[in-house]
């Protein structure tokens, strides 16, 4: 009893034996039952709704029409899914090129000694300020006519654009705020790995005359590649959702740069709950799922090559 | 996995000395200060903008400090928002969210950390499938029944879907797996029953990963978007997000007054943060942030 107090919580060995586990049907049951009812009218109920509205065509009141695939082919044939798509993804590869850039960052703070705490404070502000009111001060940066971005440009002569309003560059404008917004994320989830890395390791390569690159290298980047693994997942599933940041930054009655920026999750937003058509919303959730899974098996498979597990 | 973290950090502060010592770290603090002032920079031109006027925030080329510093953005913006009434609604949906979550969370995590029930296994794989699936799938649903319940535009209505979060339970039942069995046995054999034991014994042991996990779902609903302006079609009761939305289209660009508007919006949630940081980062670090 006193050892088990005093050495540091074994999960491997209770979860292992599951022989501290206490048979009590009664008491599970009426535990788990505040989640399950709530799990099963709001989460399990609802995802098979949507998965039968994305067959019917639903009018905005009144019961549905079986229409088989319909609104899949019409999804399939509609050149504004295509063009969410494609906003979607090329918001998540911008997103990526955020990944290492938070490790070097996560890197360079775990090698100071003063100021770390201040440096993870700084870079996690985005992360705790209201997604709408960052992207509004965005927007005043990004202003065509006024912004400090183009001010600041214009200083080292490059020419200032309409950075949200012109929909050649909306999607790069969005996603540079969108890789401020989550570095903060990021370098959290990075820095507990690296803390994770055994100190004697830099000792004993020091020992044999490496130097700090070198180690980054060879060490860092090894033992660190399960949670840049955890992070790019991570990235890559919720870039694939963005939905705030063109709702505020881009909504504007005369923008019409948004018609062209409109991401995945906003086309369904649209459909589903401003235009009501609540069938042809529920085919582009459904689309969304396939998309995120397949992109999530792609880098589980992926991860055999490039990730290490000691 | 907090205590984890906490104690790490505990020993990497014990090895800074030597770290601080190494020649070259003034190079890696130029760096990272470059980083932080673009970092900050966005809030820096916020927070100079408020006190400036309208005309002299769009003027070309922009002044950087205010030159007739004006409070004029505060009063513009309490003049015309209902932002109290707002902000009654984001701190009761948060609270009644957080208080949700954890009383349920805590509960099933428990359950299927220490009993054993037949299904126990089946219905835990249920919830972990939900956590893979996007949250716009189920707003639909959702949608209708919240409805039907006539909850629509109601403070309930916002706080209900995120009471229930697969992640919470996962997050509490790893929590409770880590702690030795031994406790509960003793806690038996003083004739202790398990709702006893759960609330005596083991809640107080998770306490550090319920704290995370209500700052977790707070940072959630504080800044949720998308399913408040789908509850809220009447428009009373909005929370601050909608509202602060909303408040594009009244002042278009009128930026002083947006950008007070933003600020007094998000500081509350700024200031929880400064004080419970702690906390945030343990939460974000055990987790990967998934809603």
């Amino acid at each position: 009893m006193t050892t088990d107090v005093a050495s540091p919580p074994s999960r491997q060995r209770t979860r292992r034996r599951g022989g501290g586990l206490l048979p009590a049907p009664g008491w599970g049951y009426l535990m788990i039952a505040p989640a399950l009812v709530g799990l099963v009218a709001l989460y399990v109920w609802p995802f098979l709704t949507t998965f039968g509205k994305s067959f019917m065509d639903v009018p905005a009141f009144g019961p549905g029409t079986f229409t088989g695939v319909d609104n899949y082919t019409d999804l399939l044939g509609d050149d504004r899914f295509w063009q969410a798509l494609r906003n979607s993804a090329l918001y998540t590869a911008i997103l990526l090129l955020g990944v290492p850039l938070a490790i070097v960052l996560a890197a360079l703070i775990e090698q100071v000694g003063r100021g770390r705490a201040l440096y993870r404070v700084l870079f996690f502000l985005p992360v705790v300020t209201l997604p709408v009111a960052v992207s509004m001060v965005w927007r005043f940066i990004y202003n065509g006519d006024f912004g400090l971005l183009n001010y600041v440009l214009s200083l080292v002569g490059v020419p200032g654009q309409y950075w949200v309003a012109d929909a050649t560059f909306t999607i790069y404008a969005v996603g540079v705020v969108g890789i401020w917004m989550s570095l903060g994320i990021n370098l959290i989830i990075l820095g507990a790995g690296l803390q994770a890395i055994p100190q004697d390791l830099y000792e004993a390569s020091s020992l044999d005359g490496a130097g700090r690159v070198r180690q980054f290298f060879r060490i860092t980047l090894p033992l660190l590649s399960p949670s840049v693994f955890l992070v790019t997942v991570l990235t890559v599933i919720s870039a694939l959702q963005m939905f705030d940041l063109i709702f505020v930054m881009l909504r504007s009655v005369n923008n019409t740069a948004l018609a062209d920026s409109k991401t995945i999750v906003y086309l369904f937003y649209e459909k589903a709950f401003v235009e009501f058509d609540q069938g042809y919303g529920a085919a582009i959730a459904i689309v969304l799922l396939m998309v995120i899974m397949a992109a999530t098996i792609l880098q589980f498979r992926l991860q055999r090559r490039w990730v290490f597990y000691d | 996995m907090t205590d984890q973290i906490l104690r790490s950090r505990r020993t990497d502060r014990a090895a800074n000395g030597s770290k601080a010592s190494r020649h070259g770290e003034w190079v890696i603090h130029v760096v990272l200060t470059a980083a932080a002032v673009v970092m900050v920079a966005p809030f820096v031109w916020q927070l100079l903008t408020i006190f400036k006027s309208n005309r002299e925030a769009s003027q070309v080329p922009p002044t950087f400090l205010p030159e007739g510093p004006t409070t004029d953005a505060f009063a513009t913006f309490f003049g015309s928002v209902p932002f109290w009434a707002q902000l009654t609604v984001s701190l009761s949906a948060l609270v009644l969210r957080v208080i949700g979550q954890l009383t349920v969370s805590a509960l099933a995590g428990y359950a299927f950390a220490r009993l054993r029930f037949p299904g126990r296994r089946l219905l835990f794989g249920l919830f972990i499938a939900m956590l893979m699936v996007p949250s716009q799938l189920f707003l639909i649903g959702q949608f209708e029944i919240i409805r039907d319940f006539q909850l629509l535009d109601t403070v309930p209505a916002l706080a209900i879907p995120g009471m229930f979060s697969a992640f919470g339970i996962f997050l509490m039942r790893q929590a409770f797996m880590s702690i030795p069995a031994g406790f509960e046995e003793a806690a038996r054999l003083d004739g202790a029953g398990p709702l006893r034991t759960f609330w005596f014994v083991m809640l107080p042991m998770v306490r550090p990963t319920m704290a995370a996990l209500a700052v977790l779902t707070s940072l959630y609903s504080w800044n949720d978007l998308l399913w408040p302006l789908i509850v809220t079609p009447r428009g009373d009761k909005r929370p601050l997000t909608v509202g602060l939305a909303g408040l594009q289209g009244q002042f278009g660009t009128d930026y002083p007054t947006l950008m007070a508007g933003a600020l007094v919006a998000s500081l509350p949630l700024i200031l929880i943060f400064l004080v419970l940081q702690r906390q945030f980062f343990s939460g974000i670090a055990s987790s990967g942030l998934k809603g």
